[in-house]
């Protein structure tokens, strides 16, 4: 029997989680064992081996735990566990199923299944009997939500092998045999729609990883307009408490253009992911119009609850995600915030007394962030011309509001876009208060991101783009100059120039969350805002002094904003618009 | 485990540190608390048969065969109905000269709530103070500190807020609290006849520092045994949170753990997390809300203390001196409510929001007139106007000694604008124009 082969350990030492085992036999680092604790299994990861010591950090409280206590290894690392009915889903970081625990308060030692086992699902094959298949390859769908489920050979699966047998059309729960596969000695391998994954190692079931090329529409202004994402693209949201992270992330969960959204709430305020579980069962997704919480997936590890499963939380999100990016889905992945897996991270080597690095972090924290935003990407699957992205997007919370700490550094070197939360930007509510000058976007340097940008946006847009910034980057300079000098000490033309940047700040980057029009706006909608602001900026107008540029640009602004809270070429649309050009002749050259 | 009768009794000490004894020891669980030289520890290591004990009022003068015996329990509090109008010190025990509480024993430092469990935070809660009220309103099951310098008055603050907020039970922390603000609660209290349903566990700086640590966990197993056995609605008041964190940084430091920014633990923010977190609304209609206070060294908030606490809170309300009026004001600026949004306009009058937001720009663009003129530029009509505006405003609204209903801040609110502005400057939506703009 398999039992018998599990090594076990007794308890030698206890440090607020950390605890040492004494091991009867072979431990792998990672592997998951369970501390007895009279009724209460309490389960625990090894992160280190020394001797017969296994060093293991527990994702519970070790509160009552006494030396000598019975623990049980299971030979394996920390596993989720994948199949149809994960979307819609709140889990725990250790992918626990938060709505089949029972009490209002969270059980120590409490497991629940993630999925459904009673539920039958209609599945369709996709595979015949004969085909030669991989890990990975797509044996038959089910449709989960509106998502086309693939239901796949697990990826543990090494080699080549032949479907033997495949089921036919109909209904089925997940632990129902649906294929049977040979191995090429002859072995078969009866297969149901459940596999596992270990969360700390990458889903490779993929044939390449080409660079990101293609925009992933968010419906947020100021990163699709001026530092796009791309799908499978990566991008960091720092910024200090109060700037605006957790609405903007919501913004991006509720609005951009993906299949499957998952938000890891790693160590973030519990009311947070309330207000998360309250809206997006009500609320639309944009596109499809199906309820937003169809396509979402919850790993809820909020900041009172255990430690350990906040490292945890961000890789079972990762893997999850992982999971439908090989269906070839567009996978968006959120994580709020990495600076408390970090936190996490660091409370754990402080225990180990591992000599720290900067700030007391670890010192391998830079590639333990790396490798983890290296995991996102576009991929080109096994399947017939099929293809996947996870775009990810992580936000941090640098100490003291300092860019210069050791998670933002370490970030800045793996994501490829910046969105930088600026202070100054949230106390004037100009929000979302992302700096417009500080952040950027690595992709509009790729060639294939600026020819994949020209042929749906037109050849002019990357150059508008970048002379938008421009605008910006001199209305900054002008208004340093107007501030030292006074607004009559310097030429009208400074005015002008200033005003020109507020109007693209005020009418492109400023966008209000909370209004039901402009919180989103369509890539055709920002192509003609942006170019119309434009021929705004290039025009040049006659004024007496300088207290008119402002009347005129801040009434300029008002009629402008009047169009960003109307449906998009309506009739109220349209008559903001012509209001705007009779404005505009008043001042004309 | 609660028979004391048989229990063994130790009087080996292998080690002893300024703040923690070492002993063999067995049988003894994680976290358990125990006696050394009749001073209260916990156990915080246990490594093979080597059990080591934080102690709480520090181990001068514990000699090596000082008897240690166990308790075979971690921190508890028992709770009943009988725990209104008492003051308790950290351990739970009376200290107003009373009996002992009798009620069912509950361990504390309980679990998290589910977050699945929690419901959204949704009812107003009216404070009288109108920096509060009018621009940062708070919602029952929200956390929120006070950002206050050593200098400013926020226990006295915090002691009106409590009062007027129609909680059914105040729970109030003390940590490091001075002998002479302990007292200005009691009478407080006292004096309003609210002392029935004010229960506090008190730290005043004649204690042990390191004892506080055990404050927040008694006032919160209280606050839950209102909130979820009789669905009440408890207002915890836990101040000074400055002095919490102060305490683990000592233990920290005494354990010779690595500190990070600030000389605070690498795991402050969980530490200060797992406290503010018990903020919550239950479904079957009890609430636990926070109101803390956490001083600060110069108003700096990128200090990693308030940095932190920010991070978890959902806001934080920021007293200023105000030298204009000679006041303490709510800093309209750096203040915020998270959960505002919750409530305004809906629990309050449907103006609320908008009338804010106005004056709050207005007050903002009195802020830049006064840098105008210190910057020896001239000012405008409009910036003139502005300033005696917020002269106004912050005299009659924001400073903290006001106590007013929300219907009329927003009158008083109104009257300033048609006072000092017009219509078109104020850029209030027409509807409420037509309602309110009086002459």
């Amino acid at each position: 029997m398999e039992k018998n082969n599990k090594t076990t350990g007794k308890v030698a030492g206890i440090v607020s989680n950390l605890v040492i085992v004494e091991v009867d036999g072979p431990v792998s680092q990672n592997e998951i064992g369970f501390i007895v604790h009279g009724k209460e299994r309490l389960m625990a990861e090894i992160i280190k081996v020394e001797g017969v010591n296994a060093f293991i950090q527990v994702f519970e409280s070790t509160r009552g735990v006494r030396i000598g206590a019975k623990v049980e290894f299971e030979k394996h690392m920390l596993e989720v566990t994948l199949g149809p009915g994960i979307l819609s889903r709140n889990y725990d970081g250790l992918q626990n199923d938060l709505d089949k625990m029972k009490g209002v308060f969270l059980t120590r030692g409490e497991y629940t299944d993630p999925l459904n086992r009673e539920v039958k699902w209609d599945f369709k094959p996709l595979a015949t009997k004969g085909d030669r298949v991989t890990a990975g390859s797509w044996l038959g769908e089910v449709m989960e939500n509106s998502i086309s489920h693939k239901i796949m050979v697990p990826f543990k699966m090494e080699g080549r092998y032949t479907v033997k047998k495949i089921v036919e059309k109909g209904e089925y729960t997940v632990d129902d045999t649906v294929a049977v596969v040979e191995d090429e000695e002859g072995n078969e391998t009866s297969l149901t729609m459940v596999q596992k994954w270990p969360v700390k190692v990458p889903i490779k079931a993929f044939k390449h990883k080409p660079r990101p090329f293609r925009l992933l529409e968010t419906g947020v202004r100021c990163i699709d307009t001026l530092n796009p994402i791309t799908e499978g693209g990566t991008g960091f949201i720092p910024g200090a408490f109060g700037t605006g992270k957790t609405v903007l992330q919501h913004a991006i969960s509720k609005q951009a253009e993906a299949d499957v959204v998952i938000i890891a709430a790693c160590g973030e305020r519990a009311n947070e992911v309330v207000e998360v579980f309250t809206e997006f069962p009500e609320l639309e997704d944009p596109r499809t119009g199906r309820k937003l919480i169809e396509r979402t997936t919850i790993i809820a590890n909020t900041s009172n609850m255990p430690v350990a499963a906040r490292e945890a939380s961000v890789y079972t999100a990762m893997t999850l995600g992982e999971y439908y990016r090989s269906m070839g889905l567009k996978v968006l992945l959120i994580a709020d915030s990495t600076s408390r897996w970090a936190q996490a991270l660091r409370e754990m080597s402080n225990r180990l007394e591992e000599l720290p690095g900067p700030d007391a972090y670890p010192m391998d924290l830079s590639a333990v962030i790396s490798n983890f935003y290296s995991r996102a990407g576009f991929v080109y699957l096994n399947e017939k011309d099929a293809t996947g992205s996870i775009s990810f997007i992580g936000t941090v919370s640098p100490a003291g509001g300092n860019l210069k700490e050791p998670v933002t550094e370490s970030t800045r070197k793996a994501a490829r876009c910046f969105y930088g939360l600026s202070q100054d930007r949230a106390d004037s509510k100009r929000y979302p208060a992302i700096d417009p000058i500080d952040s950027y976007s690595k992709y509009l340097e790729y060639p294939e991101v600026q020819k994949n940008l020209a042929e749906n946006q037109g050849d002019e847009w990357l150059g508008n783009v970048l002379k938008a910034r421009d605008i910006l980057l001199r209305g900054k300079e002008a208004m340093e100059q107007i501030n030292i000098l006074g607004d009559d000490g310097v030429p009208i033309a400074f005015h002008d120039r200033f005003w020109k940047s507020e109007l693209i700040d005020f009418v492109i980057l400023q966008q209000d969350a909370f209004d039901k029009i402009d919180a989103t706006t369509s890539l055709e909608r920002q192509k003609y805002m942006l170019l119309s602001v434009l021929s705004v900026a290039d025009s040049e107008f006659e004024f007496k002094d300088f207290e008119v540029v402002s009347t005129f640009y801040k009434e300029m602004i008002n009629l402008y904003k009047q169009m960003n809270y109307s449906e998009f070429e309506s009739d109220d649309f349209k008559k903001h618009e012509s209001e705007l050009q009779e404005l505009l002749k008043t001042k004309m050259k | 485990m609660e028979s004391q009768a048989f229990q063994k009794i130790y009087t080996k000490l292998t080690n002893i540190t300024k703040a923690t004894v070492t002993l063999k020891a067995a049988d003894v669980g994680y976290d358990e608390m125990a006696l050394v030289h009749g001073r209260r520890a916990q156990v915080v290591k246990l490594m093979g048969d080597q059990v080591t004990l934080q102690v709480f009022a520090g181990t001068e003068g514990i000699p090596t065969n000082a008897e240690v015996t166990f308790m075979g329990r971690p921190p508890q509090l028992k709770v009943s109905e009988d725990l209104g109008g008492r003051f308790f010190n950290a351990y739970g025990d009376p200290i107003d000269g009373g009996p002992d509480v009798e009620g069912e024993i509950r361990d504390t430092g309980s679990p998290s709530v589910n977050p699945v469990r929690r419901m959204q935070p949704s009812q107003f809660i009216a404070t009288g103070i109108a920096g509060i009220d009018l621009n940062n309103s708070l919602v029952s099951g929200q956390k929120i500190p006070f950002f206050a310098d050593p200098d400013q008055p926020y226990n006295q603050v915090m002691a009106s807020v409590a009062l007027r907020a129609k909680a059914d039970k105040i729970i109030l922390g003390g940590m490091g609290l001075t002998n002479d603000d302990y007292l200005y609660f009691k009478n407080v209290f006292e004096n309003a006849g609210a002392l029935d349903r004010i229960v506090s566990f008190v730290n005043t700086t004649d204690n042990p520092p390191v004892e506080r640590l055990l404050v927040p966990d008694m006032a919160l197993t209280a606050a839950e045994y209102f909130a979820v056995d009789h669905d009440q609605n408890v207002l915890v008041l836990l101040t000074d949170m400055t002095l919490f964190a102060d305490a683990l940084s000592i233990v920290s430091n005494r354990m010779d753990q690595i500190p990070s920014k600030d000389s605070m633990p690498g795991s402050l923010y969980s530490d200060l997390a797992r406290i503010y977190e018990k903020a919550v609304q239950f479904p079957s209609g009890g609430s636990i809300t926070i109101v803390a206070v956490t001083t600060l060294s110069g108003g700096d908030i990128t200090h990693a203390i308030p940095d932190n606490t920010g991070y978890i809170t959902e806001g934080q309300l920021f007293l200023r001196r105000d030298t204009e009026i000679g006041k303490v004001i709510v800093d309209p600026f750096r203040s915020l409510s998270r959960l505002k949004q919750l409530v305004i306009g809906t629990q309050t009058r449907s103006d609320h929001p908008q009338v804010m937001n106005a004056a709050v720009r207005l007050y903002a663009d009195a802020a830049n007139a006064r840098t105008k003129l210190e910057n020896g530029f001239d000012l405008t009509d409009y910036d003139e106007r502005t300033l005696d505006f917020a002269k106004e405003y912050s005299e009659q609204l924001l400073a903290i000694d006001v106590n007013l209903d929300t219907d009329t801040m927003l009158d008083i609110a109104w009257d300033l604008f048609v006072k000092y502005f017009t219509k078109a400057e104020v850029r209030i939506k027409k509807e409420f124009v037509d309602k309110y703009w009086k002459k």
